[in-house]
């Protein structure tokens, strides 16, 4: 019995918040990947777009509550996003206009791309906190949990349960969802090839007739997708703070590195191994270990690797070992 | 002489400003946004060092900065006895340990050769200095935090002259940078940039959350200074006669005694703030120059070609027999260190030492703009960049508020669009930065002032 309370010690406080976050990552690490194959630079914008993305959402979901129309039980962010998205998609458009595709054409170095990325980053981020302001917000709504603590421990009768936020389900199951269909995209549609072939090779996918602004308008598209959905699942399970969506940047990185800058399943792949490190480095044993040792020999630590403030250690000593070992990442990168 | 000429045109404008301000808000003002600048520009020299003799991406200076800013408190306060009566003993020993675990690692790292056993002995070696380091620290710092956590509750520093920890604050970004260098160099540009960026959050986080080092997030205040304190100034004799015969003629004109006095007196206390002031502009100014004459010499040796470069191709440079690897740990550990200088002296000139207000946007890449804007791999260039970008930063808000009044005038006092504006009118400062970015990265790459490449 003391040995099923420890697995669901560890699996309430480590595996489902791990699986959440990851998926977060995730999304992240896919759209920054995607940036890096197909317009080849680090997008240093990559949190503030995601969080320009989720401004749009936040001021919608306060919208429709004022107006009265909800999902009931899921939180009104969900309505909102296919708005979210246009929007983020016309501004992704019009920085591509304005800023991005004079570098393109004159084929700048990567160098120059990432300084420009910190411009656009530093106008988004003033556009966010112009129209939304710094301050946190929480805009979740309806049904907070799927199942509660006390809830599952009546029904199985452990002294442990296992609490799962409606929000982290809605994660892992919008996460999956989006994640496949844009796999699908890329691998079985024409649309989706010639990007690929457009990553792989500008000159030989010109040279078949690629249009190549079409394959930057699709990148685009997906981008202002993911980076909306991604933002705004991390605003609903945390909460919204511009701060904060910037620091993210920082593991979304780390993700799409490790997993293979270039690679979107390694990219997928990535926000997992990050999520997980993260957590299970900085998580306290304590109570995961007393219920494993016999009575009286508790430790009296908290049994913490690292303390929660450290958690940038973490994603970075992963990926100096992963660099260090494999340079282009766990899955072989630059290729979609 | 005309090459010079618009160099010379672009500082006099500059400087106009500046006395604009002087003249239209105080001199107190003026002379604090004119130290500012010479901290910006000191930044600017060690990442220009950096970007524009080498072409390395360090997005880290925040971390550099904060350790310059460590520096200070390490060396400059006062020890607490008591605190490392109780727990340095704890601290000496981890620092002992953190040593030999590097020691031992280096020594199996070389010793064997490569296998899975060796993998697995590094990382036992590593894990253990871990679980032994904490076991260790803990009660030591638990110790040293609990004396007088008010005020103390830290182990303090080496109650040296602040003036030398400019010196060590250097060392400290110098070393940090040479760690750095042998892991990150290697990287290429945009995997660098991220690399140095995660170094920097790391180093700021250690600094925050390790209260035993520098009190962490509860800030340490009262430092010590290199010029003297307002409130002696105002009452050291000299001082006060040199005011009263500055201000002869407007003292004359009251008639009472007793007027004369309150008059008199608030005048000492605005000059003995601006004394004050002058004093680390004295101080900032012989920095920036001294770095500039050497910088400038650097640039136009032997050496400064052989850099440049390097930067321009590198494998044209390997293949004259350059050391490209040597080259670059040797620019980003000199970038560091002036980096870190700059962090020294901008906490001096604070008078405290605030690990919370460290992020990135402040001192990563408002210098980076200062850079870019002023002009990459011209020293001119780049202090000018740091004078008019930190110029824009501080004279954003008061512009932006007097616009959006201009703007707004017609709409009635309380419409909430004019007032969320008014609200949000210091965030301006963000678009107007990343709008100049934008705009000289587009029409004038090369920055205010380009590079000159003199021929020889």
């Amino acid at each position: 019995m003391d040995f099923l309370n420890a697995i669901i010690v560890l699996f309430n406080f480590t595996v489902i918040p791990a699986l959440a976050y990851g998926s977060q990552l995730a999304l992240g690490a896919i759209f920054v990947t995607l940036i890096y194959a197909v317009l080849r630079f680090a997008n240093f914008a990559t949190g503030d777009m995601m969080s320009f993305g989720t401004m749009f959402a936040v001021i919608l979901t306060y919208y429709f509550q004022s107006l009265g129309i909800g999902l009931g039980i899921l939180p009104t962010a969900l309505l909102t996003i296919p708005f979210a998205i246009l929007m983020m998609i016309l501004y992704m458009l019009i920085i591509d206009k304005f800023v991005f595709s004079y570098y393109r054409i004159k084929k700048s170095p990567p160098v120059q791309f990432a300084m420009v990325s910190v411009g656009v980053m530093f106008v988004t981020q003033a556009l966010i906190r112009i129209i939304i302001g710094p301050s946190d917000r929480r805009f979740l709504d309806g049904e907070k949990f799927i199942i509660k603590a006390t809830e599952f421990k009546e029904i199985t009768g452990l002294a442990e349960g296992i609490t799962l936020k409606s929000t982290q389900a809605i994660t892992i199951i919008v996460t999956l969802i989006v994640v496949s269909i844009m796999f699908w995209f890329l691998n079985r549609t024409k649309t989706g090839t010639s990007m690929r072939a457009y990553s792989d090779n500008e000159d030989l996918a010109l040279l078949s007739g690629v249009d190549p602004k079409r394959v930057v308008l699709i990148t685009w598209v997906i981008a202002g997708i993911l980076a909306t959905i991604g933002g705004v699942l991390y605003g609903l399970d945390k909460s919204y703070r511009p701060f904060v969506y910037f620091n993210n940047m920082l593991p979304i990185f780390a993700a799409a590195i490790v997993g293979g800058i270039g690679n979107p399943y390694g990219a997928f792949f990535g926000g997992y191994v990050i999520a997980f490190a993260e957590i299970f480095l900085t998580y306290s044993y304590k109570k995961f270990i007393s219920y494993l040792l016999p009575a009286g020999l508790e430790p009296n630590s908290l049994m913490q690797l690292l303390s929660t403030d450290y958690k940038f250690v973490v994603s970075f000593s992963i990926l100096v070992v992963v660099l260090l070992i494999r340079p282009s990442g766990i899955f072989k990168g630059k290729t979609i | 002489m005309r090459n010079y000429e618009n160099v010379i045109y672009a500082y006099i404008i500059m400087l106009l400003l500046i006395f604009c301000v002087g003249l239209f808000q105080s001199w107190s003002i003026a002379l604090t946004i004119l130290n500012y600048c010479l901290i910006s520009a000191v930044m600017t020299i060690g990442a220009n060092i950096q970007w524009g003799y080498a072409g390395l991406i360090n997005f880290g200076i925040m971390g550099y900065t904060a350790l310059g800013g460590l520096a200070v408190v390490l060396v400059s306060v006062d020890p607490v006895k008591k605190a490392w009566q109780v727990g340095g003993l704890n601290i000496l020993a981890c620092i002992w340990i953190i040593v030999s675990v590097i020691f031992i690692t280096k020594f199996i790292l070389k010793r064997f050769d490569k296998s899975s056993i060796r993998n697995y002995s590094v990382a036992f070696v590593i894990i253990a200095g871990v679980i032994l380091i904490r076991i260790t620290a803990i009660p030591g710092i638990e110790a040293i935090e609990s004396v007088d956590p008010a005020v103390k509750g830290f182990l303090g520093g080496m109650g040296l002259p602040v003036l030398v920890s400019w010196i060590f604050g250097a060392i400290l970004a110098g070393v940090l940078a040479f760690v750095v260098g042998k892991i990150a160099l290697g990287l290429r540009a945009d995997y660098l940039a991220i690399a140095t960026l995660l170094i920097a959050e790391i180093i700021v986080s250690i600094i925050k959350h390790e209260e035993w080092l520098a009190r962490g997030v509860k800030n340490v205040i009262g430092l010590k200074r290199p010029a003297p304190y307002e409130v002696n100034l105002q009452k050291t004799q000299w001082f006060r006669d040199f005011i009263e015969k500055i201000y002869s003629n407007k003292i004359d004109l009251i008639n009472t005694v007793s007027q004369k006095k309150v008059v008199l007196n608030q005048l000492i206390i605005d000059a003995s703030s601006v004394f004050v002031k002058l004093c680390f502009t004295g101080l900032f100014l012989s920095v920036v120059i001294i770095l500039l004459i050497v910088t400038q010499k650097a640039l136009y040796s032997p050496w400064g070609r052989k850099m440049r470069a390097i930067r321009d191709n590198e494998e044209a440079a390997s293949a004259m027999g350059k050391n490209i690897v040597k080259d670059h740990l040797l620019i980003f550990v000199l970038g560091s260190a002036i980096v870190g200088l700059a962090g020294a002296m901008m906490v001096t000139n604070d008078g405290l030492f605030t690990p919370g207000s460290y992020r990135p946007m402040r001192y990563t890449f408002v210098i980076w703009v200062m850079v870019i804007v002023g002009g990459t791999g011209n020293n001119f260039g780049a202090i000018l960049g740091g004078f008019v970008v930190w110029f824009l930063w501080v004279q954003a808000a008061p512009i932006s508020l007097f616009l959006i009044e201009l703007f707004t005038a017609n709409l009635p006092e309380t419409n909430s669009v004019r007032l969320h504006l008014i609200e949000s009118a210091p965030y301006f400062r963000f678009l107007l930065i990343g709008i100049g970015l934008l705009l000289i990265m587009r029409y004038k790459p090369q920055g205010i002032i380009p590079e000159k490449i003199i021929k020889q």
